[in-house]
């Protein structure tokens, strides 16, 4: 026993104490964090623009005047549809490289990069739960603004989407969550994010025990905070459910 | 009852995807302070020729003029017609998330930009007079049916409509709430205020109704007096489908 907690203390010192690498873990932790509050960001703007073009087409689509607005709008549609094919349709991190070494192969900022990758495809999942909520509310709703005189955007602002925010925050808060773990293959475009962090200290000491539970340890205490936070959120939801 | 005409249908058709046809040419006329019933069997296209009357659905031919201005005309913004218009609705529609205050004040303070005080004082009279003054801050999910579609009535008129239209207002009620949502269209229909009615009950169509439309097929097939239409009727589906109904 005595033997095991001195080579534990040894490891721990080698691992985190020696050449302050558990500053490295800090540092890449820092990364990964920013990387994937900006890609929510972006994610969330890109997300509420497609799910808007994309419902409005479908719940105007019945009942519009053919004209050149509408075909416009038809164009656009086709556009988020092909964005939402090709970003859900293949690997993110063969997105991040190719962001990386073809479209922003002028920036090394590996960070800024990640952030953009990470939230050009995040925004197509955001996108089509923002759809789904919007969808969800009875078209009664809708038809009941649009009776009393407000206008498309009006009815959506003031009656649809205040509705809608209450359906989809469980789900934004989902995609969040896998967002961050998400952003643990920064490490191919030579971002050093937390797990990147983790490998590295691993290739140094050569013990891949503890840098790497380490890491995976702080990714779970991370997502069980978020977790915690969402279901308090929807607790609070649901107690505000008239 | 003055020969104002408020509304004026002409050559009004409607046709959806896969060649269903809900309207095949209806022309009519309806005055101000007139109580026009429209009955009919389902599928006649009665609602969709009242929702078709605030371009809830879009005609697909035919004129829709309402207070002089043709409303079908795509340069017309229909939102601002669409405030003088107000429509009540089967499942009343009323907004959940809203308490029944806030349900009847956002329409006059965001689009009339009424003063919020102002606007709730109107509520308030409103509520009052359909007996519901002590339900202003509750929600909708804390309200029976009946009292929903009064809610949903007076929130229409918080926009001083000229004209109300009435989507079957008591077909999803139970029936001993019935009453209290027909009494409150009969005090309206009394204050002279226009309506358009697709309803089955043929007793508020005898009782309140100026001129009785009976529909089918698409088309307005008898149209007069309650009397007329009640005591003696023409046409041989009227007969048939009062036959079945009364």
């Amino acid at each position: 026993m005595q033997a095991w907690i001195d080579n534990f203390k040894s490891e721990f010192d080698t691992n985190f104490i020696q050449e302050n690498r558990w500053q490295d873990l800090l540092k890449g932790l820092g990364n990964t964090l920013t990387i994937t509050f900006f890609a929510l960001l972006i994610g969330i703007v890109i997300g509420v623009i497609i799910a808007m073009v994309r419902s409005t087409y479908d719940k105007t689509q019945s009942n519009a005047r053919p004209s050149l607005r509408r075909k416009l709008f038809g164009v656009a549609n086709g556009l988020c549809k092909v964005y939402l094919t090709v970003l859900r349709g293949t690997p993110v991190v063969v997105q991040l490289l190719i962001f990386f070494f073809v479209i922003m192969a002028s920036s090394r900022n590996g960070v800024l990069v990640a952030s953009i990758a990470f939230g050009l495809n995040s925004g197509a999942y955001v996108a089509e739960i923002i759809r789904g909520g919007i969808m969800s509310i009875d078209n009664g709703q809708f038809e009941a603004g649009r009776s009393l005189g407000f206008n498309y955007l009006q009815t959506m602002q003031h009656i649809i989407i205040p509705q809608t925010v209450k359906n989809v925050l469980p789900s934004l808060m989902n995609e969040f969550i896998a967002l961050l773990k998400e952003t643990s293959v920064a490490g191919y475009v030579a971002v050093t994010d937390l797990t990147k962090a983790g490998n590295i200290i691993r290739g140094r000491t050569f013990s891949p025990f503890m840098p790497l539970i380490a890491v995976a340890l702080v990714y779970l205490a991370m997502v069980m905070f978020f977790s915690w936070l969402e279901g308090i959120l929807e607790r609070r939801l649901r107690n505000s459910d008239h | 009852m003055t020969t104002d005409v408020l509304i004026r249908v002409e050559g009004l058709v409607k046709h959806f995807g896969g060649g269903i046809h809900a309207l095949n040419g209806v022309d009519t006329e309806i005055h101000r302070g007139e109580v026009v019933v429209v009955i009919g069997p389902s599928g006649s296209g009665k609602s969709t020729f009242l929702r078709c009357l605030n371009l809830l659905e879009m005609p697909s031919a035919g004129r829709i003029t309402f207070e002089g201005v043709d409303i079908t005309d795509p340069r017309v913004n229909i939102n601002l017609h669409r405030q003088k218009m107000g429509m009540v609705f089967q499942h009343f529609n009323l907004f959940p998330n809203m308490t029944v205050l806030k349900n009847m004040t956002i329409a006059p303070v965001t689009l009339r930009k009424k003063s919020k005080p102002a606007a709730e004082i109107m509520a308030k009279q409103l509520l009052e007079r359909v007996g519901l003054s002590d339900r202003a801050d509750a929600y909708p999910n804390q309200l029976s049916g009946g009292q929903k579609q009064r809610i949903a009535i007076v929130r229409a008129l918080c926009m001083e409509p000229d004209v109300m239209l009435f989507d079957e207002p008591t077909s999803a009620l139970d029936p001993e709430m019935v009453g209290e949502v027909l009494d409150v269209m009969k005090q309206l229909a009394r204050e002279g205020m226009t309506m358009v009615v697709v309803t089955h009950e043929m007793g508020f169509a005898r009782e309140v109704g100026d001129r009785v439309m009976f529909m089918d097929g698409g088309k307005i097939i008898e149209e007069g007096t309650p009397e007329k239409i009640f005591e003696h009727p023409e046409n041989a589906r009227l007969k048939e489908f009062l036959g079945k109904i009364l």
